[in-house]
């Protein structure tokens, strides 16, 4: 399977990253990379095996429903690039 | 162009609703941070919620006790075993750039609810899947041009997201289906129900086709309907916007919409087609929710009595007529109201039920009407309501003057204001003043004496004492003379 630009576009579009002609040429070729890197898997029968969903093989870890202390709205909000009073402020974006 | 009506029997509509649920837990789904609606901005965050790198998440235990009860309550299969996924999208209101949700193994699927239809029968609607997931910040839009303000209270608080199949026809079923998850959802004690702060929302997705076609149409999907209204007004907006369509020759076409409450109409949103990549895989901060048949009995023996059993028993033991026991029971408030009356009855019978239940169908619901208010805030007591309805049922007022004393009830301010007027005016109203009582004495007098009545007519005025006499007699001297004369007058006048 191997990574077209048009590919490299779309990721970058979904990773909100911009990158030149050359960067894209480069990073079709990592992918690439990784991608056949990856494929040697195909090499093992992998019919009857299922998928591991998490390296941990526990199950069941949960809280109890109580509430703690939360952050100091004032510490949370000096990491904040922008803010106006008690809100983070951000590029208008609406289109969801 | 054909007129509305006309289309509207040539076309069928196929309606799917998708409803997220807020779960009214203490705290968020993956953190120990509030959940509580009313706090100031920006105050219920960690860095959990906030999507620090490095911060773990842990799950609420209640999350997934609570989606249980409303899965078993709709008859869906529970997974033994379930993961997490990500969700990943950018978006201001979630920091992380991903939405911890359910995937390919919702934790509950394949169940139904019934609902009443316009014609008393009953549709099968069906469930596709019940999953967990988080909710997202609070942008605010409006505040300035070129930015927007984001509140991240609201992100990590619990969901129950309910995906329905496309069983509905039409928008009443529509309506009726959400109101009826809303009605489990509140009856399980899971979620508060109220839409106005967004503890319930609801997407459709809407399609038309010709009636009698199997296959189905392009459907599109309305985001974000936060009322009953919204629901109605919106799906019928969109259906009417579909037809139109067709019947012009052209083809609807996927996309999501928005719906605008002002001019009543719902337009599609310039999303990118790129957008809708949300790239799910497992969360690997979270290990699977197992759910043992230990836990699924567990989870039944606390199940609270559900609408439908509600409405049987009311009719079963309580002999109520099931359009009244619907009623009574649609509200779960209400009816917890209604079975604090009926214990408060000195004698428990069918009648005082009955007649408990009228009084509370007409008179209390009129009140809650006409002061929009709940019935949590109605200030009559339970135990001066069941004399009132024990007063109607022994006959000694009628149902007539039952209201006056209702709402004379009204005035008294606590419990022993209110006995005392309900013994004042229950005197008051068994002997003098209720009309509808003395009248149907005067007029069996009157029957009783047709000689004396034709004496009467052509002049003979003193028999007037006459008949008071016999109606006094016969009312054991309980009516009033004043009343029972101007009734008499009147009858005998006309």
């Amino acid at each position: 399977m191997a990574v077209s630009i048009k590919d490299v576009e779309k990721i970058a579009l979904l990773a909100k990253l911009k990158f030149n002609e050359r960067e894209m040429e480069k990073l079709r070729g990592d992918l690439n990379k990784i991608l056949e890197y990856i494929d040697k898997l195909n090499e093992l029968d992998l019919e009857k095996v299922n998928p591991l969903e998490n390296i941990n093989e526990t199950e069941n870890v949960s809280r109890e429903d109580k509430v703690k202390q939360s952050m100091d709205t004032e510490l949370a909000l000096s990491n904040a690039p922008s803010k106006t009073g008690k809100f983070f402020k951000v590029p208008k974006v609406i289109d969801k | 162009m054909e007129s509305m009506n006309v289309l509207n029997s040539k076309y069928e509509p196929v309606i799917g609703l998708e409803i997220h649920a807020q779960m009214n837990t203490a705290s968020k789904a993956f953190c120990g941070c509030s959940t509580d609606f009313h706090s100031s901005p920006n105050t219920n965050i960690c860095p959990v919620c906030l999507g620090y790198p490095g911060a773990l998440p842990a799950l609420n235990e209640m999350l997934v006790d609570s989606i249980l009860k409303m899965g078993i309550a709709t008859s869906c299969r529970v997974r033994e075993e379930s993961i997490f996924a990500r969700k990943n999208y950018f978006y201001p209101d979630l920091t992380k750039g991903y939405q911890i949700t359910q995937f390919e193994t919702p934790i509950c699927h394949g169940g139904f609810l019934k609902i009443n239809l316009k014609n008393n029968e009953t549709k099968k609607i069906g469930i596709t899947r019940i999953h967990m997931e988080e909710d997202a910040g609070k942008s605010i839009h409006d505040f300035h041009d070129d930015s927007s303000l984001i509140d991240f209270n609201r992100c990590g608080v619990p969901l129950i997201e309910i995906v329905s199949e496309p069983d509905m026809n039409s928008v009443d079923e529509a309506t009726r289906f959400l109101q009826k998850i809303k009605q489990t959802l509140v009856y399980l004690e899971i979620n508060d129900g109220n839409m106005e702060e967004g503890s319930l929302r609801c997407d459709a997705n809407i399609s038309v086709r010709i009636k009698g076609d199997k296959k189905l149409g392009t459907r599109t999907e309305i985001k974000n309907l936060n009322s009953f209204k919204n629901v109605s007004d919106a799906v019928s907006a969109e259906i009417k916007r579909q037809i139109s369509l067709i019947e012009s020759g052209e083809k609807v076409s996927y996309n999501t919409m928005t719906y605008n409450a002002k001019d009543k109409k719902t337009t599609a949103t310039r999303s990118k087609e790129e957008a809708h990549d949300y790239r799910y895989f497992p969360e690997p901060d979270l290990v699977k929710v197992k759910v043992t048949k230990e836990k699924i009995e567990n989870i039944k023996s606390i199940l609270p009595e559900l609408p439908e059993q509600k409405v049987m028993r009311y009719v079963t033991e309580f002999k109520l007529p099931s359009a009244d026991a619907e009623e009574i029971s649609h509200d779960k408030d209400f009816a917890g109201y209604f079975e604090r009356v009926v214990s408060e009855l000195k004698l428990k019978n069918e009648n005082n039920y009955r007649t408990a239940g009228n009084i509370l169908r007409t008179d209390v619901r009129k009140v809650l009407n006409d002061r929009k208010i709940s019935i949590s805030e109605f200030t009559v007591s339970a135990k001066v309501l069941a004399g009132l309805a024990e007063s109607v049922t022994s006959g000694s007022i009628s149902a007539s003057a039952s209201r006056e004393v209702f709402n004379e009830i009204l005035f008294g301010n606590t419990d022993d204001e209110q006995i005392k007027i309900l013994e004042n005016s229950l005197k008051k109203y068994s002997q003098v003043s209720d009309t509808g009582k003395i009248e149907s004495l005067v007029k069996k007098i009157l029957e009783e004496n047709p000689e004396e009545v034709k004496r009467y007519k052509i002049g003979e005025k003193k028999l007037a004492g006459f008949f008071v006499g016999k109606i006094m007699q016969e009312s054991k001297g309980k009516a009033n003379p004043k009343i029972v004369n101007e009734l008499l007058i009147k009858n005998l006048e006309d």
